[in-house]
């Protein structure tokens, strides 16, 4: 609308100009009578001036909108995704697309997107006005103009899979940096980190090439469009020369039109200069549509809620495993399989068994990070899947095997578990989780600054915020995946009495890799093969002298 | 050259335009098409140098530009190199992530709109003002005064204007960056704990300072374009307001009307994009910045002038060793010592948090240490360059890194030159090769895509795998076994066991299966070795009423 108007404006200016030089030069016209036109001319440059720049703000404004909407929608995705689709390896590809990808639509939408409005509107525009001034002209304009768009089209259509596979290559280069920054210290232990500056160095050649390769169609492109333009203006001139001096056409018109006649390829040309970061923003687009279409692991409360509204919490939380079965994508063999599993209200019940039984693929199902393939899970009778996730979540605390610490404060990170709660909770916190000794001894104490990994935090520091998370968030579930494998003698007799008061009138499942956390459950379940092999208390499961006995000989170096 | 090829392109839209305009002026006066043969030849000479001339200059440059960032992102890698990890702790890895991408990304533009662009418009400028200049001196000084309001007075106000919201749009850029990988990588944390909305509304409020951001420099940049435009108009006009009285009065020949103004606009052509490419002069300053700011940091370890030292047995020997990470830090470690023969065989316990990881990061020569002495094989540690320091050392570190790539290639990562079955023996000490053989590709499949996600315990035991690999005289366990189930570390353990005889051992566990492989036990919380007896008689309390047996000496300081 706005190119539009700026088009017009510059027709109507180009025209007044050719009046003018015709009434000075032909028909001897002196300055005096020009003052009108030339005023003229003067309000038409400051309106064009004007329109030009709104072009480019209101073309900005609309690239926001449609950035803050998609990257709000990405981000929101991604967490229905869940942890296993934006899982470590794939994290910098993911990052990349999310901001880096939706920065490339940046240009598509504030440049491209008017440089193509512009190419459909002002040729036809010019035309018109040619077709007006001297009908022979536009027939010659008629026929180079389809002629480009077609060059363009054959063109265009190389360029389009290069680009794609251009960011294609930056994601993957990305993800490469990414991986090599975070590993960079594992590197160094093998002696390995310098050799992979060659790699950097090839890989961002290659990425050089691959983007020469689009650039240069698109070079390629804009040479072609300019010798065309050029010969249809060449050709415009000559014809209008040899007319006028025949005398079959008046010389203002002849000006007009030769003005005329680069304003019409002048958008088309135009847009071969966009269109390399047309098609970038298109093969960005691409790749977060694919993420956005990636269906959700989870099915939606409403499609199994009777009244199609999501149940609520129950009173309760009797926690049910009836027959479930799970299958990683990829893998052949199923992470479980019709598992049963009761954890009656305020109980605690620990799972064991060795590596790979499917122990952590219980938390993963409990916390809804994955959905089960076959049977379904209750909790105090409801179907698990009838109720909202976030709600479900909200009733649950978790403390993972690896936690993630944010980058930011240690009183932020607690805070995880309560955004709202105040200072003296995440302190009261702290010390249930006996973290606070050693969150006073750092240099600012809680307001220190963690890294993201909580580097400089031992990992039993790093585990014992994530137990103050825990206490923070204060939910009637608990899941305990490995809490207290880090932990010195010392912590871990400490934890585990401050884990039993936390659990108690909560309702418990331990996943217990090393078996201490296991002997004062109310039930200890052996997982063996994604099957419940064994269950009962600890001494019972002794006496049976099965799996669990085993278990518990190899765990103690093989002496009973 | 790429400027005299710039510079020819415009000069050929110059004369194009000019010459098309003598064209149809002559057209009127002269009758016979022979007349303007001369005429029509420089019309199609200009048309066709101008589209050529492009054309190379663009590809010249832009390759020139592609070769030169690809050297930057090596020689800002080989800088950052050094500096890991403890120069680098206090940056996020999104935030490094953005420097080698986005910011070098960003120096594309320094290179091609900002040095080339001035100097073509300058002889752009010259060439003008030159023609203007032969029919009136006058016409050349107004042109020239146009030129530089446009080329020189707008970049300059669009730059001063633009400063501050440019390096605000690289800041925020960064930290958009932080947050994604923040987000990507913690996303079950957030999810369990319900966090989304936060880190959604924190992405919301950092897109919304982005988008204030760039309408901030659209705003100017609107503004810089419709001035330009402007300008290159009045300039247009003023050209031709001074022409009338010239050809109405005799002095200029009425043909050339036409060609004054419409060469006037031409030459605005070069130095209408200068105020934009002074708008990215801004952010390229900061991007700039933002690399030079980690080249310039000096390695938290100074490598030594002389060639490493032999070491003359792999006993290990620590004297008095304190060590805080910052000066306003407590100390971690405080007078620590410890003596290990070559061969032997310590285990460090105590509380966490207690220095175990920073002994294990000072051994590595990641943290350079003031106070008292490591001795390696008779030398002071710091005698050794760093990567010889490293090669001694086979490691197994508390959270294992695995690259993103096969199985193989992270295992290879140890010993380049492995054979096949060198992994699959290492695989099988480890207890890996079981599950490995069980996967659809073996040895090939991804680590961390189509569906395979290695759990603690099977990251575990591939870094164990690393480090036999490795083959090293001496080794650090850090929990080495923690993520292990019972049966799987008794095994573990047993092929360590072999895997340790002859090399000097670090072993960080509080695991009573793997403290009972050692020699000596370290309490570092008492900043010294402890009789094992001490230690023991904790045992019942964690085994719930059994007693463990422990194989033990008393450690000598």
């Amino acid at each position: 609308m706005v190119a539009t108007l700026a088009a017009v404006l510059l027709i109507v200016q180009l025209i007044l100009i050719s009046q003018v030089v015709n009434r000075v030069f032909l028909d001897g016209s002196d300055l005096a009578k020009m003052w009108p036109w030339l005023g003229l001319l003067l309000l038409l440059a400051l309106l064009r001036a004007i329109v030009i720049g709104a072009g480019d703000i209101l073309a900005q404004h609309a690239a926001s909108r449609v950035k803050s909407h998609l990257r709000q929608q990405l981000t929101n995705h991604l967490f229905l995704l869940g942890p296993l689709y934006t899982r470590a390896e794939r994290s910098g590809e993911l990052a990349n697309t999310l901001v880096t990808g939706v920065e490339a639509l940046d240009e598509y939408i504030s440049q491209y997107l008017p440089a193509r409005n512009l190419a459909g509107i002002v040729p036809a525009l010019v035309f018109v006005v040619v077709l007006a001034l001297d009908p022979w002209t536009s027939l010659v304009l008629l026929f180079a103009g389809p002629m480009l768009i077609l060059m363009l089209a054959l063109i265009g259509g190389r360029a389009k899979a290069l680009t794609e596979r251009r960011f294609a290559e930056m994601s993957w280069m990305s993800a490469f940096f990414l991986d090599m920054i975070q590993g960079l210290p594992t590197l160094k232990m093998y002696g390995r980190s310098r050799e992979q500056a060659a790699q950097i160095g090839d890989i961002s050649r290659q990425f050089g090439h691959t983007t020469m390769d689009v650039l240069r169609t698109a070079f390629q492109t804009s040479l072609v469009m300019e010798w065309a333009a050029t010969a249809a203006i060449a050709m415009v001139a000559l014809e209008v020369s040899l007319r006028l001096m025949n005398g079959m056409l008046p010389f203002d018109r002849a000006l007009a039109v030769l003005l005329l006649t680069p304003e019409f390829f002048m958008p088309l040309r135009q847009m071969a200069l966009k269109y390399h970061a047309g098609t970038a923003g298109k093969a960005a687009a691409e790749r977060i549509f694919e993420v956005l279409d990636t269906p959700e692991p989870v099915v939606q409360p409403a499609a199994l809620a009777t009244n199609g509204h999501p149940a609520a919490i129950p009173h309760r939380f009797d926690l049910g495993f009836d027959h479930v079965g799970y299958t990683y994508d990829g893998r052949q063999r199923p992470a479980l399989s019709s598992f049963l599993l009761t954890i009656p209200h305020g109980q605690t019940v620990a799972l064991v068994g060795p590596t790979g039984a499917g122990k952590t693929t219980v938390s993963s199902l409990l916390l809804r990070f994955i959905e089960p393939n076959t049977g379904r899970i209750t909790v105090g009778g409801t179907a698990l899947s009838a109720i909202d996730r976030r709600t479900w979540r909200a009733q649950v605390a978790w403390v993972p095997q690896q936690p993630h610490l944010f980058h930011g404060t240690v009183a932020e990170n607690i805070r995880f578990g309560r955004p709202d709660a105040g200072q003296a909770d995440v302190v009261a916190a702290a010390q249930a989780a006996y973290a606070h000794e050693f969150i006073q001894a750092l240099p600012q104490g809680y307001e220190t600054v963690i890294g993201e990994r909580g580097a400089r935090l031992s990992g039993g520091q790093q585990q014992r915020l994530a137990i103050a998370r825990a206490f923070l968030k204060d939910a009637p579930v608990l899941i305990l995946d490995e809490a207290t494998a880090h932990l010195d003698a010392d912590s871990e007799r400490l934890i585990r009495a401050a884990l039993a008061r936390l659990a108690q009138g909560r309702t418990v499942l331990v996943i217990a890799h090393r078996l201490q956390m296991a002997y004062q459950a109310d039930q200890i379940v052996v997982l063996e093969h994604g099957r419940a092999v064994e269950q009962g208390k600890h001494q019972e499961l002794l006496n049976r002298n099965g799996q669990y006995r085993h278990l518990v000989a190899s765990y103690q170096g093989g002496a009973l | 050259m790429a400027v005299l090829l710039s510079f020819g392109t415009v000069g050929a839209s110059v004369g194009l335009m000019a010459m098309s305009a003598y064209l149809i002026s002559k057209a009127t006066l002269v009758t016979t098409v022979t007349d303007l043969s001369l005429a029509i030849a420089g019309v199609r000479f200009f048309a066709l140098a101008r589209a050529a001339l492009r054309y190379t200059e663009r590809y010249i440059t832009h390759t020139a530009t592609f070769r030169i960032l690809a050297h930057l992102r090596v020689w800002f890698y080989e800088s950052i190199e050094p500096l890991a990890p403890a120069r680098l702790m206090p940056y996020h890895s999104g935030d490094l992530l953005a420097r080698i991408m986005a910011d070098i990304e960003t120096l594309e533009n320094f290179y091609i709109r900002v040095i080339t662009p001035p100097l073509a418009a300058a002889l752009v400028t010259a060439l003008a003002c030159v023609i203007l200049g032969y029919f009136n001196i006058w016409l050349a000084v107004v042109l020239l005064l146009f030129l530089l309001l446009t080329g020189v007075a707008l970049p300059l106000i669009s730059r001063w204007l633009s400063r501050q919201p440019a390096t605000q749009l690289i800041t925020v850029r960064a930290e958009l960056n932080a947050i994604g990988v923040d987000q990507v990588q913690g996303s079950a944390d957030l999810l369990a704990f319900g966090q989304e909305q936060i880190y959604y509304d924190r992405t919301r409020r950092l897109t919304e300072e982005l988008n204030q951001v760039q309408e901030r420099l659209a705003v100017i940049r609107g503004l810089s374009n419709g001035l330009g435009a402007l300008l290159t108009s009045l300039a247009g006009l003023t050209v031709l307001w001074l022409a009338i009285p010239l050809v109405t009065g005799g002095q200029i020949d009425g043909v050339y009307l036409a060609l004054l103004p419409l060469t006037a606009i031409a030459s605005f052509e070069t130095v209408q994009p200068l105020a934009q490419a002074f708008q990215y002069l801004e952010a390229n300053q900061t991007a700039g910045r933002r690399l030079f700011e980690l080249i310039d940091a000096p390695p938290e370890v100074a490598e030594p002038a002389q060639p490493s030292p032999k070491p003359a047995h792999y006993g290990l020997e620590v004297r008095n060793l304190s060590f805080r990470y910052s000066p306003d830090d407590p100390p971690v470690l405080d007078g620590f010592s410890l003596s290990l023969k070559a061969g032997g065989r310590a285990a460090i316990v105590g509380p966490s948090g207690v220095g175990k990881s920073t002994l294990v990061n000072l051994l590595l020569r990641f943290w350079e240490y003031q106070v008292g002495q490591i001795c390696l094989g008779g030398h002071e540690l710091r005698n050794y360059r760093t990567d010889d320091v490293r090669d001694m050392f086979g490691v197994v570190s508390q959270h294992t890194y695995l690259f993103n790539t096969t199985i193989r290639d992270n295992l290879l990562l140890a010993k380049p030159t492995a054979t096949d079955a060198e992994l699959v023996t290492v695989c099988r000490q480890a207890q890996l090769h079981d599950f490995i053989a069980d996967l659809p590709q073996g040895y090939d499949t991804l680590v961390g895509e189509n569906g395979l996600r290695l759990s603690g315990g099977e990251r575990q035991r591939l870094a164990l795998a690393r480090v036999m690999l490795k083959d090293a005289p001496l080794l650090i366990l850090d929990e080495a076994t923690a993520h292990l189930d019972a049966e799987t570390e008794q095994q573990v353990l047993q092929a360590l066991d072999r895997f340790m005889v002859g090399r000097t051992t670090l072993f960080i566990s509080h695991s009573p299966a793997g403290l009972a492989l050692c020699d000596e036990v370290v309490d570092l919380s008492r900043g010294c070795c402890v009789s094992i007896d001490s230690l023991s008689s904790k045992e019942p309390d964690l085994a719930s009423g059994t007693t463990t047996r422990m194989k033990t000496t008393v450690g000598q300081t």
